[in-house]
């Protein structure tokens, strides 16, 4: 197997200052692998802290201890847990995708551009970003009317269409999916898988969390149920 | 592992104000929640401030008023002079220059070419009694552009490239809106193609929708022209639509600094929890 | 000619301290052309504002052996040069002259004369503003540093903005000039027609504004050159078709002035360097 990422002993305690220094540690000791192309589904009931292993995956969270082993095409085989914010930026650009489960844009901004937001990062030329947005508003089944306009005003299906395809449009290497399809509606819900697919077929490793296995369940190469730290 | 392509980098800054005594850094500091030593009343403006810009990146600098932030923005646009410290800039290819060795006469003609600046009242970046154009060309005409077509036509480009109405390029600042002079000072900031934007309080006082469109823009301008951004503001949703990396300031320290979705989703410094735990 | 000399007052009427400090600050503004050198300025027998700045200088300057012009809008005649030749001429004795070409200093108001000046004259002119950075900087303290910074970037938005107004660069005098690329520096009232006799001329040239208590200085070959831009370029009054009604000079600044006669008058161009013209006229005659 094609091992992309290794999670060793990951364990993430939050320190909360306001409420008397007291300590949560809703990850302990969490170890698990990923390889290329393969979709794992981690699920569990909310608040149980599958969201944080992604996030500490994605650096959002400062994992307390262990290592996050990633074999990058830029740097080699990295720890995330270690490695520099510089590195993490650079990685977060090219090599892994975080899906959060809501949209969160700046008003007036065209669907297009928010979906093109991360070639211009890759800095893509305009034009040419543009026109791979394109494709996918068409594949995602928005129509061409709204292209120009700000997905704020985009019904909650359309939103997280527009949503989990910026995460992909980026092909990144990993993909980290936090209950993508939380609140879908079925049409939208077949969408996501297909793009899902679509990106594992092209090498894509895929960690999805949700709480609910009726969703992505029947996609996932590989279930892994969360048990909460105590 | 770590990329050497940075811009600027400030090392060990120091900046008080007052007489100084023996007692100033035990009675001050963000422990102390204080910036001003209640003994002799020195202001501990910057304390050992180090901060890193790497090439095209944007750079949040949060805290309240007092922090510290604009004191730090003003020494690193060269228009105060710090006790202390160094201030590293280097151009592409070039050997690293201390920017506080300058004379004010190097200094400014450093400041002219290299670094551009917005501030949160228009009133200080612009010359109210010159037209619009006039306020752009000023950067041209000190790079000693000298001729009058060739100046309106880059005036003109980034009057289009900041949204503004080029036809209105004769207009007295005093008939635009607050949003249209941010984006008045962004275009004058530009004009001498500078590596360093500095953005003090840029959006506040606006209007939400007309923020939204003040930070799309410099967006825009971050991807496209990959220009180095310091972004000086007490609102975390500013620093969080622009800033990849955020640090966090409180009584002259740097308290906490990391990639701004760590800095507000995972904020580590007692400070930090509780000006992220206010503001969301 | 020269003056009865009046036995009451010391030589040319300043007492010796406050010609040595005249004295240093020239030496001073000469080392540093264009940059503006704060004086001392005196109380004198005329108010201020009626070139006490170029008569403090020429005070200071002046020897027993000079011979001495006084011009006022290039007129030998006009009441203010007959006036301060006078007090110059009784308190120092020296001979004085209307004639630029024998004339070893000349002090000036409004003109530079039409006769090329030479290595061993001076020109001291009356100034009125010394500083050109008041039109764009009001905060003296302000454009001290922006001069001691060569921080000249309002002064070019007001070009700028001179051309967006009225369509060219559109100073009629006092246009401001860089000196040796250094400093900005005002060319007091002298017309555009002037300016370029500044650029690297053989003479000296000295500046002294009394109300404002500064002096400044554009030594010999050095470099004076007029603010413009590549596509609007500096231009003197001069028109191709100009002539002095009285001598026929072409290449002269003119005065324009309403001459009455039988058909109620109409207007006429003449020589604005009265000497100048009388000059020409006389050698006209002699030729006859």
């Amino acid at each position: 197997m094609n091992t992309l990422l290794e999670v060793c002993n990951l364990t993430k305690s939050f320190t909360l200052h306001l409420i008397d220094g007291r300590t949560i540690t809703p990850v302990r000791d969490v170890s698990f692998s990923v390889s290329a192309g393969e979709h794992l589904l981690i699920h569990g009931r909310s608040g149980m802290g599958k969201t944080s292993i992604l996030k500490c995956i994605y650096r959002t969270y400062l994992p307390t201890s262990g290592s996050i082993w990633f074999v990058s095409r830029q740097f080699g085989r990295i720890d995330l847990n270690q490695a520099d914010e510089n590195v993490i930026l650079q990685l977060r650009e090219r090599e892994i995708g975080f899906c959060s489960q809501f949209l969160r844009v700046l008003p007036r901004v065209s669907a297009l551009d928010v979906l093109c937001e991360p070639l211009y990062r890759q800095q893509m030329d305009r034009a040419t970003a543009q026109a791979i947005g394109k494709e996918w508003l068409e594949r995602l089944g928005i129509a061409p009317e709204l292209w120009q306009a700000s997905p704020i005003t985009f019904s909650g299906g359309e939103q997280q269409r527009i949503n989990i395809a910026r995460a992909f449009i980026a092909r990144p290497r990993l993909l980290l999916l936090d209950e993508p399809t939380a609140s879908l509606d079925e049409a939208t819900k077949q969408v996501v898988i297909a793009m899902i697919r679509a990106a594992q077929a092209e090498g894509t490793a895929i960690i999805s969390v949700s709480h609910d296995l009726s969703g992505l369940g029947p996609c996932a190469d590989r279930q892994w149920t969360f048990q909460p730290a105590r | 592992m770590t990329l050497e392509n940075w811009l600027l980098r400030v090392e060990r800054l120091h900046k008080h104000f007052g007489p100084t005594c023996p007692d100033c850094h035990r009675l001050t500091g963000p422990d102390n929640g204080r910036s001003r030593c209640p003994r002799c009343g020195t202001v501990w403006a910057c304390v050992d401030v180090n901060i890193q810009l790497e090439a095209g990146e944007v750079l949040g600098i949060v805290g309240e008023s007092g922090s510290g932030k604009s004191t730090l923005l003003q020494m690193i646009y060269l228009a105060l002079r710090p006790d202390s410290g160094h201030i590293w800039y280097r151009d592409e290819g070039e050997p690293a220059r201390d920017l506080v060795s300058l004379n004010r006469y190097e200094a400014r003609v450093f400041r002219n070419s290299r670094i551009g600046i917005v501030y949160q009242r228009p009133e200080l970046g612009l010359n109210m009694r010159f037209s619009i154009g006039g306020n752009v060309a000023e950067k041209l005409l000190l790079a000693e552009w000298r001729h009058f077509g060739r100046i309106r036509a880059r005036t003109t480009e980034l009057m289009v490239k900041t949204e503004l109405p080029p036809e209105r390029i004769d207009d007295e600042p005093a008939t635009f809106s607050g949003g249209m002079l941010q984006r008045v000072q962004i275009a004058k900031a530009l004009a001498s193609r500078p590596g360093l934007l500095l953005l003090d309080e840029i959006t506040s006082g606006l209007d939400v929708s007309v923020q939204a469109r003040v930070l799309d823009l410099l967006r825009r301008i971050q991807w496209e022209d990959r220009i180095t951004m310091l972004l000086v503001s007490h609102d975390l949703g500013v620093v969080r639509q622009l800033a990849r990396r955020t640090i966090v300031m409180k009584n002259g320290h740097i308290v906490e600094a990391g990639l701004t979705d760590q800095i507000l989703e995972d904020p580590q410094h007692p400070y930090t929890q509780l000006l992220v735990s206010s503001a969301l | 000619m020269s003056e009865k000399i009046d036995q009451l007052y010391n030589f040319a009427l300043l007492d010796e301290d406050a010609k040595r400090e005249i004295r240093r600050k020239l030496l001073k503004a000469v080392a540093l052309p264009g940059h503006l050198v704060p004086f001392a300025s005196r109380d004198l027998p005329i108010a201020r504002g009626w070139g006490t700045g170029g008569l403090q200088i020429t005070l200071a300057i002046i020897t027993p052996d000079d011979t001495l012009k006084v011009i006022d809008q290039g007129d030998d005649e006009s009441v203010n040069a007959v006036n301060l030749r006078r007090l110059i001429g009784r308190t120092t004795g020296v001979a004085t002259t209307t004639d630029t070409a024998s004339a070893s200093l000349i002090q000036t108001r409004h003109r530079i004369p039409e006769e090329p000046l030479r290595a061993d004259q001076i020109l001291v002119l009356q100034v009125p503003m010394a500083d050109p950075l008041r039109w764009v900087e009001p905060n003296l303290e302000r454009a001290t540093a922006m001069h001691s910074e060569s921080d000249y970037g309002k002064m070019w938005v007001y070009m700028y903005e001179s051309v967006v107004r009225a369509g060219d660069l559109r100073i009629a005098s006092q246009y401001p000039v860089m000196v040796n690329r250094r400093y900005l520096m005002d060319t007091t009232p002298i017309p555009r027609w002037d300016v370029p006799k500044l650029h690297m001329a053989e003479t000296l040239y000295l500046f002294g504004a009394g109300r404002e208590k500064r002096i400044y200085a554009v030594p010999p070959y050095t470099l004076v050159e007029p603010l413009q831009f590549e596509d609007y370029p500096f231009r003197t009054e001069y028109q191709p078709d100009q002539r002095c009604a009285r001598c026929g000079a072409e290449q002269v600044f003119l005065t324009t002035h309403f001459v009455p006669d039988a058909s109620g008058g109409r207007w006429v161009s003449t020589c604005s360097d009265a000497a100048y013209c009388a000059k020409r006229l006389a050698e006209a005659e002699a030729l006859l």
